[in-house]
Parts: structure tokens; sequence; C-alpha cells
């Protein structure tokens, strides 16, 4: 089971937390024109990478934020976590 | 009744206490403190099973987890457990042993005919034979297989006993109680660190218990009991026995099994049975030592064949001899103590040296004792069926190929000893990748994957020295690193003996013309032949020898046979045995019970149940009750001798004609503020939001991004800037996080916030043509005429003196309201509701009725929401905007979602007007095509429209719109029905919506 550190609570289970998928997707811009490929690419596309990978996470059992985790999807070793608003390099 | 092979004196058991049990219906006895396997072999009784595969008579090896063969079903506490280790149960009064893997019995074994047919039964046996014909394998092979294999037999009864689990954090984990762990854990408690301890075996200490030692002048049992007694008085430090770590996770999490109460006689009615520890460990001492490994010979595997320590654990534990006679077989100085605990016992042992004359401390020592020694030497076969009589031994050539002399000697055991493999299951499976040790032809952990530090002999360190110096050093600057303070601490002077270097030799060679059986994997009976097998016919990769051979892959995970399998591979293939490499080691080191596993979290505790402030009113009114999701909601309302059909036909039927009520409090209910709040709704529903007034009501649909209809509900505006938003019972929780996500991550620039608040409001809906009379007396006061209060309006209103909220709006088709109450107040509203209710004809009504109502007005639900639909599917693309943007929006204009043909919502009445359209059937054309007949779709809803008074469903079909008046059949063979349909439109009553606008 997983060790996660919300930004908000600290080290907590995985039981907590709920998986939220890519966290570098971005959606386009509300009102915006969108090409068919860019809307495609936003909601069915995404890469399955071996190693690095930054992920979102709910804190559902928690606080109910959305975090930002980068973790290894190979050894699950866990590289830094942070708040939806701050950038992991 | 005496027992033969008791000593007087020796042992840890409690003598004062005598325990009976029975074993294959005889009646015993043995001592508190002794295991199944330790009273057996004291009274004399070696023979407990049959192999696997060969039904070959089998005895005990080992004296604890090591042991391949002692598995035994057992009762106790009024369970029937299988595979039970006898090795590690200790003893109980009242329990009943029997043999497993034997018919009619362990004496004579109908099955053990295999051993004589085990040509047959070469590797990949079971690969090879049963591949064909396939007709064959569910009549033929798989019975047979299933009479033929497995161990035990599993209990069908309901298990009564109590499982826990338990969570648990802290600075050092130390898995083992031997010299090296008692010193990591004293050194990290004296800093001041947060220890747990675990010892799987009862008794703490480990090799200090049987091992010639002394510590600062005590023996080691006395140092290790000194040591125990220091720390269970130190409140930072938890010392478990009987507890085993089974298994090494990510991130430090370390999962430990406890035996708390399966020793105990009587215990209290809350006490577990087991419990298991998950332990989240910042630093994790690995001291699990190390099993002794055997050399391979022939008939190795009969019954009186023990390793030599576990011979001598026997003894100085338990104080019992496995024989009179025994034959000390061994390439090493270990066994040579076990030799000196014979004879301290005065019993004489022959010991079997595979190494050439030599001397060393414990050489002298025996050889002082005048024990008969013989160099060169080792068992060649072992002879006696059920029990060991005699065995031919050899002296070996100089290059140990082949034999200088053979003859034969009387035994009644032979204890092997082939060196030490250290336990390197859990750093192995932290991630370690081990590395080999020439020096001890063994694997042991190389750099440090997680936190795992192993110690000791699970480190290859095989002297008492060097484990405590290693045991204090890394238990000290390990935890000295957590809690900044270090203790110093003198490491105590070690009195030990000595040992020569061990003699790498495995496996004994066979003379000219003979061919016993020479057994690696005893538990899954594999032999030396099996693996040459194997690697002749093209098995290269370890992983692959191990599957196709089935060795190491028993319940012991074979912790006594891993080395020798590797040793013959590399052998036969001419390499070194790190290019061989090993298997994977994986959790639970040790077999655990699937009711520790599961925990608390069995019938009524599997899941939280949730219940409305109105339950206890359901009940007491024969409500019978459905599961929505963690909920119990009254699925209909029992009258008499009602069937749930006639039940909910009569509740629908009133609420058509009078008025009933429901609770909805299970509805998902959100709370929505802030200033951006309409915005926000806007983007979340695919219809317009910006223009709904305070007070005022509306039925929104929301879509996942990829245009799927995500969830429905209505939304109200209960004043400027607060919404109050509905969801399905089901999908209140996703709905939730979907908007917390939008809010957090996609649009953070809109203020505003949402929180769930399905628990703190009642909700009942009034429903019916009398529901208007009926609120205007639960309401006196208020104006609740269709003018003050019309269709998809809110008012806030006093309910006998409590604040309530009523919204009309409905689900039922009908005229409705819908009333909400502080969840205190729930069961007062109810009760007053009943009371008022009277006068009109009010009953309450279920969901069964609830979907009859909604299913016969065409509103859809979760069965046509299924996450295949997009609003045009289920007749709502009239709540789409084409002016605005949305969640979803711009996937609604995909090419597949937009061809005419595409499946779409209709409503299905049976030809007959009489045969109920099974949920789930398949609409086909033709009832008789040829398989697989094409399906045109499928039936999502089924009801007995109480306003039509015959069947009607709900199904989402090809071309539906077009296919109004084709007839076609609706086809269940789950239920065997085929039905003849005509297709209709989906909105069976009221199409036009009149009856909530009334
Ligand atoms: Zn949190």
């Amino acid at each position: 089971m997983l060790y996660i550190k919300c930004p908000y609570c600290g080290l907590r289970a995985q039981k907590e937390f709920s998986y939220g998928g890519d966290a570098t997707v971005k959606r386009p811009n509300i009102n915006e024109e969108v090409s068919s490929e860019d809307w495609d690419n936003f909601v069915y596309m995404r890469k399955s990478p071996r190693g690095k990978h930054i992920e979102l996470w709910q804190h559902i059992a928690g606080c109910r934020q959305w975090i930002k985790v980068q973790r290894d999807t190979a050894t699950h070793e866990i590289f830094q976590t942070a708040k939806v608003t701050e950038e992991i390099r | 009744m005496s027992q033969p092979f008791r000593l007087n004196k020796e042992g840890l058991i409690n003598r004062n206490k005598k325990i009976s049990f029975t074993f294959n219906g005889k009646k015993l006895f043995g001592y508190e403190g002794d295991t199944i396997a330790s009273a057996l072999i004291a009274n004399g009784i070696h023979l407990v099973g049959r192999s696997f595969k060969y039904h070959r008579p089998r005895g005990f090896f080992g004296a604890g987890v090591e042991e391949p063969n002692a598995k035994l079903q057992v009762e106790f506490n009024g369970h029937s457990e299988p595979n039970v280790n006898a090795t590690e149960m200790e003893l109980v009064e009242g329990l009943s042993a029997t043999s497993q893997n034997c018919w009619p019995s362990v004496n004579f074994d109908v099955g053990a005919i295999n051993n004589f047919l085990k040509m047959f039964f070469p590797a990949g046996f079971y690969y090879k034979t049963f591949m064909w014909p396939k007709s064959f394998w569910y009549k033929i092979y798989e019975p047979f297989i299933r009479k033929a294999a497995g161990l035990g037999v599993a209990s069908i009864e309901k298990d009564k006993e109590r499982y826990e689990h338990k969570f648990e954090y802290c600075d050092l984990l130390v898995t083992g109680s031997g010299p090296s762990g008692l010193a990591s854990a004293y050194a990290a408690a004296k800093n001041g660190a947060k220890v747990i301890l675990a010892e799987d075996k009862p008794r703490f200490g480990g090799t200090l218990l049987t091992d010639d030692v002394s510590i600062d002048n005590l023996s080691g049992k006395d140092w290790a009991e000194k040591i125990i007694t220091e720390l269970k008085s130190m409140p930072n430090v938890t010392v478990k026995n009987r507890s085993q770590v089974f298994g090494y996770y990510d991130h430090n999490m370390l999962v430990m099994f406890e035996r708390v109460s399966d020793h105990l006689e009587k215990k209290s009615k809350f006490t577990p049975r087991q419990r298991l520890w998950y332990i989240r460990a910042k630093e994790t001492i690995l001291s699990t030592g190390s099993i002794e490994r055997p050399i391979v010979f022939g008939n190795n595997d009969t019954p009186g064949i023990f390793l030599s320590a576990a011979a001598k654990e026997y003894m100085k534990v338990y104080g019992v001899l496995v024989g009179k006679k025994p034959l000390i077989f061994t390439n090493n100085d270990s066994a040579y103590e076990t030799a000196l605990e014979f004879k301290k016992n005065n019993v004489e042992p022959i010991i079997l040296d595979t190494r050439e004359e030599h001397s060393s401390e414990l050489i002298d020592e025996a050889k002082s004792k005048g024990i008969d020694i013989r160099f060169s030497h080792g068992v060649i076969v072992a002879n006696g069926y059920k029990k060991v009589k005699s065995a031919k031994i050899g002296k070996l050539n100089k290059d140990k190929n082949s034999f200088e002399k053979i003859e034969t000697v009387d035994c009644d055991c032979i204890c092997v000893s082939g060196f030490w493999t250290p336990s390197v299951h859990l750093a192995s499976q932290s991630g370690n990748k081990l590395k080999y040790e020439e020096k001890i032809d063994a694997f042991i952990p190389d750099k440090k994957k997680q936190h795992e530090t192993s110690v000791g002999a699970a480190n290859g360190s095989f002297t008492l020295e060097e484990s405590l110096k290693h045991g204090f050093e890394n238990g000290s600057n390990l935890s000295a690193k957590i809690t900044e303070t270090k203790t110093e601490i003198s490491i105590p002077n070690v009195n030990e003996k000595k040992y020569g270097a061990h003699d790498k030799f495995w496996c004994m060679p066979l003379p000219k013309n003979e061919n016993p059986k020479r057994f690696v994997d005893f538990q899954n009976d594999v032999s030396v032949s099996d693996i040459e097998i194997a690697l002749r016919e093209g098995y290269r990769s370890i992983e692959h020898v191990k599957r196709y051979t089935t060795l190491g892959m028993a319940t012991d995970q074979g912790r006594t046979s891993n080395l020798n399998g590797l040793q013959l591979v590399s052998n036969i293939e001419n390499k070194i045995v790190p290019e061989v490499g090993h298997t994977t080691f994986r959790p639970p080191f040790t077999p655990i019970t699937i009711g520790t596993i599961v925990g608390r979290e069995v019938g009524m505790e599997y899941m939280p149940t949730r219940k409305t402030p109105m339950h206890e009113w359901h009940e007491k009114n024969n409500a019978v009750f459905v599961d929505a999701g963690a909920w119990k909601r009254p699925r209909y309302y029992k009258l008499g001798s009602e069937t749930l059909f006639e039940a909910s036909k009569r509740e629908a039927k009133n609420v058509r004609e009078n008025v009933g009520i429901c609770d909805v409090t299970t509805l998902g209910k959100i709370d929505i503020k802030g200033p951006d709040a309409a915005e926000f709704l806007n983007r979340v529903y695919t219809n317009a939001w910006m223009k709904l007034p305070v007070g005022k009501a509306r039925y929104g649909l929301m879509l996942r991004e990829d245009g799927i209809v995500m969830d429905d509900g209505t939304t109200t505006r209960i004043s400027e800037n607060h919404y109050h938003m509905t969801t399905t019972t089901a999908q209140a929780a996703n709905v939730l996080s979907h908007l917390e996500y939008y809010l957090q991550i996609v649009w953070p620039e809109l203020n505003v916030n949402v929180v769930s608040t399905t628990e703190q409001w009642a909700g009942a809906a009034i429903a019916g043509p009398k529901s208007r009379d009926m609120l205007s007396k639960l309401y006196p006061d208020l104006d609740v005429s269709n003018e003050a209060l019309p269709f998809m309006s809110y008012k806030e209103a006093e309910f006998f003196g409590v604040p309530s909220r009523i919204f009309r709006i409905s689900f039922s088709g009908e005229l409705a309201y819908e009333i909400n109450v502080k969840s205190d107040h729930g069961m007062f509203m109810w009760e007053k509701m009943m009371e008022v209710g009277k006068d009109f004809g009010n009953q309450p009504y279920g969901t069964e009725a609830l979907s009859t109502l909604r299913i016969e007005m065409g509103h859809v639900a979760g069965p046509e929401l299924d996450g295949r639909t997009i609003p045009s599917d289920v007749s709502l693309n009239g709540l789409v905007s084409k002016k605005k943007d949305f969640i979803g929006k711009n996937s609604l204009g995909r090419e597949a979602f937009n061809v005419e043909s595409r499946q779409k919502i209709v409503g299905l009445i049976p030809i007959d007007r009489k045969s109920s359209i099974p949920e789930g059937s398949h609409i086909v054309q033709d009832q008789n095509a040829k398989l697989p007949n094409p399906k045109l779709g499928h039936v999502s809803s089924s009801c007995w429209s109480v306003e039509n008074n015959n069947p009607f469903s709900l199904a989402i079909m090809k071309d539906g719109k077009n296919m109004i008046g084709k007839k076609f059949f609706a086809v269940s063979p789950l239920k065997n029905k085929s039905i003849e349909v005509e297709v209709i439109s989906s909105h069976y009553v009221d199409p036009e919506g009149k009856r909530v606008r009334s």
C-alpha cells in the first residue's frame, strides 16, 4: 500500500485516496473553439510511461483536495507531491 | 501411558500440565508447550501423511516453519482446518488431528499405487497427459485430478471465529527474536525509538534456545530472557510472539500475522482468533535467521529423516528424541552439536561426514566424547517404507562421484545437514536484488531497496559474535537517525564454538544400477530425475523449470529445496549458481488464513450500512428493504401475505389515484455556494442555468467529457448565490468528486464551494392527485395553490414548528412535492405525514412502486443511463443547449453519435398484454434464427403498468424511433423466455406531462 504525502494533511495511507489519472493533461478552455484532434487527444489519448509519471489523486477520505503526485509506475517510488496549483518539475 | 521418546528433564515444556488430544482417532497426550509434532514424536509416531503426487509415506522433517510434509487436518475450538503445519501448531486440550491426502487411512493408502506407477508421473505430467481429447476435460480429467490432488478439506461451515486488523506505525520493526534481532531491538529501544519486535514462534530467542553458547556468562536462553523482560518493561517497545511478518510491501509497509488465541483452551467472546497487522515502519531490521538445507540422497523422504537442527530443537525445547539410533549425515560442523546433544542424553549417534578427516573444535569434542565419526561418508539410500530401519552408507572416493566401500547400518532416524540458507524472503519482497555469496553457497541481500537492513544469519553471518555486533550496531545507528539520541551500549562477551569450513556437497551419487527416488522438493514430490527431465526437454530458465516441475511451488515455498534445485540445474547446465539465478519470492511467506485477510469485514460489517432517519418506521411497518449502494431503502411495504408484485402494484396504483409518500433521503444532495455558482452550473449541466430565478428549480443533465450521460437531477436556487443540487443515489459520491475536480483543477478562477449535504437533510416525496390537498393540511398557513406554488418552484416554511424546504418537483410524473427537513426531524415529519395523510388515502410506497411510476412515464434512470448512452439516445436532447459550452459538448459532434440508426429509447408492450418482459432480454427479429442471433437492442427497465394494467418495458434499440409499430421478440435465455413484443413510444402514460403541472 502506497504512503502518499498530502500537501494539506501529511503522510496518509493509499486507502484514503482515489486515483485521477495523468495530471499533465490540460482541458481545452471553455467557450473556445477546439479542433477535433485536440479534443480527442484531451478525451482519449494518454501516455502510459514506464517510470516517472505526474498524476492526480484525490484525498477522498481526508481533506478532499485533488493533488499532484510524481510516481514511478514501475517501482511505485513517489518523488514528490504538490498542490494542483503548484508545478512539479 | 508413557511416552517412549520423551526425555526425563530436558526441554522448555510445562510438565505439570498434561494435554490430551487425538491423532487419527487415537487418544494421546502431550504437555503444555508441545507442538502437535513434538507430542506425536514423543509418542513414537512418525508416519503422519502421504505425499502429494506419489502418496509416499511422509513424516516430520523440520521443527517449525520450514516443515514441508507434516500438514494435518486439525479440529479444535469447534472448527476444522486443513493444511495445519504440525510443527507450528501448539497443542490444546481436546484437539483432534488427522492425516490428509490418504484414503482409506495413512497406513494403507490406495493412492500409493501412484508410487509404483511413477513412470507415468514424470515432470510436466499434468501438462502432458490431460491435454486431449478436449471433451474429456470436464467429465473425466478434472474430477479425477480434483479427487487425487489437494491436501486437506476446507470446511463448509460458517467460520464463527473473530479476526481483526490492526494498523500500526513504528520507528523500527524487528522481524525475528534471535540474537541479532534482540540486539537490534534493544539498542533501538535504548535510543528511545518506537520498536516492534516480532517472533513467529511462541518462545523468544531463536537459536539462543538451542545453541550451546554463553553471553556475559549467561546461557543463551537466559540472556534472551533477560533482554526480552527488559524490552517488555519499556513503554516504547511492543513485543509480539506467535507473530509472523509475512509480507514486505511498497513504501515500507509490512504485514504481520498474529496467532492470538489458537493456543488457548479458553478465551473470552471477543478475543480474536488471529490478527493481521499492517505496520508502516520507518526502518526494518530483518533478523529472520536461516534455514538448514538437506543433502539429497535416495529415499530421503522416508519418515524418520530430519533436519539435524530440528532434531536438536526437539531435544532442547521439547525434551523429545526423534530416535534412539541416530545417523547424523552432514557436510559441516553444526550437526556435531546435534550429535553431542544426543550423546548428552545417553543416545549413541554415528556421524557420517562428507568431508575428509580433519579437525575442528567441535570435531575434537565429539571425538573426545567417543562418538563414532566416519569421514568421507554419506547416506546412499534409506531403507524402510513407513519408517527408517537402516541405511545403506558409502565411503566416497576422492572426487565424491563413486564409492570405495558400501555397507548397511541399522538406524531409526537420520539427521541431515547440508549447511544453512539465509531467510531472505522479506528482503527480496522489498525489491532487494539478492547476491550470491560463494562462501556459504547461498543468496544474501544486496544493496538496500527500501528501508530494510538484514542482520545475523539472514545476512549470512553465522557466528553469534558477529550477529550480536551487527544487531547492536544497526539497531543503534538506524534508530539514532530517527530519535537523534544515541545511548552507548557495550557489546557483551560471547563464548561460542568455532566452526570449521563446510563441504560444498549437496547430493549423494548413486551406485550403478540403483535408482531410488531422490527428492529435492518434498511437498510437491519433485525429484532429481524430474529436474533432469525438464532440462532434457529444453527448459532453461529457472522460472520455467520451477513451473514445469512445480519445484518450490508448494506452500513451503521451497524453503528447504530451492538451493538444492538451483545446484542441480547449475551442475547439469554447467553454469555457476548466480548465473542460473533464483526464482521470485512472493508474500505470504507462510500460509495465512482467509479469515485473517478478511478480518472484521464480514456479514453486516462487510460495508457500512446507511439508514435514513425514518428507517425504524419502515421496519415497524413491514418494509422489505433493498440495497441501494450502502443505503437500505424500502422496496415495498408488505400487507398481509402480499407478494412483491402485488404490493408494488397496490402502492403505485394508490399514487396514481390518491396520494403516496416515499422516503427520498438517499438522493445525493450537494450545497453549492458562491458568486460564480450560476456560471459553474452552466458549465456542468447541458442546459441553460444563467437565468434561473431565486425560488425556482430546474432539471439538469450532466455529461462526462466523452459525451456520455453521467447523471441527472434537479437543482434549486435557494438564494442569490446558493444552490441545492440533487443527484441520483448511486452517483452522489462521483458527482461530488467530479465537481471538485473542475473547481480545483480546471476552473480554479470560479469562486464556488461545494459540499455534500446528503446526510443533513431527510426527504419525503408526496405524490398523487391528492397531494396538494394533503400539502395544504401539512402547511395550513401557506398558499399551496398552483399559482402560488407552481411546478418547479421552491418555498421555505415551518412544518409543525420545524423549518422545512418544499420543492415542487416530481419523479413519478404525478402532481408531487418533496419536503426536506433536518435529519433529526425526519421521523417527526414522516409520522406527521402518515397521520395527516389518512384522510386522503395516503400510503407509503417503496422503490419498486417508484420504478413502476417512472418507467410507465418513460423517465430514464440508472438502467438507461448505463455509461453508454448520450442525451439523444434517451430522448433528452431537448436539454442540450446549442448556444453555450459545457462539459462534454465537443464530444456530442462525433460521427458515430449522430448516425440515424443509432440506438434510441423506445417502449415495449407484449402482444398478449400479459407476459412480463424480463429486464436484460435481447431484442431480435427472429426468435428461431441461427446463433449468433443479431441483437437489435436490449430491455433496460420493466414494470407492470398500473395505468394500463399490462406489462410495459423500456428498451434501448437500434434505430429505435423508426421501429415504432413493428413487432419483435424479446428473448431471455437466462429465464428461458421469448416474448413477442410491439415497439411503442417510451412515454406510455401522460406523454404531454400535464399531470405534474396540474
Ligand atoms: Zn489531505
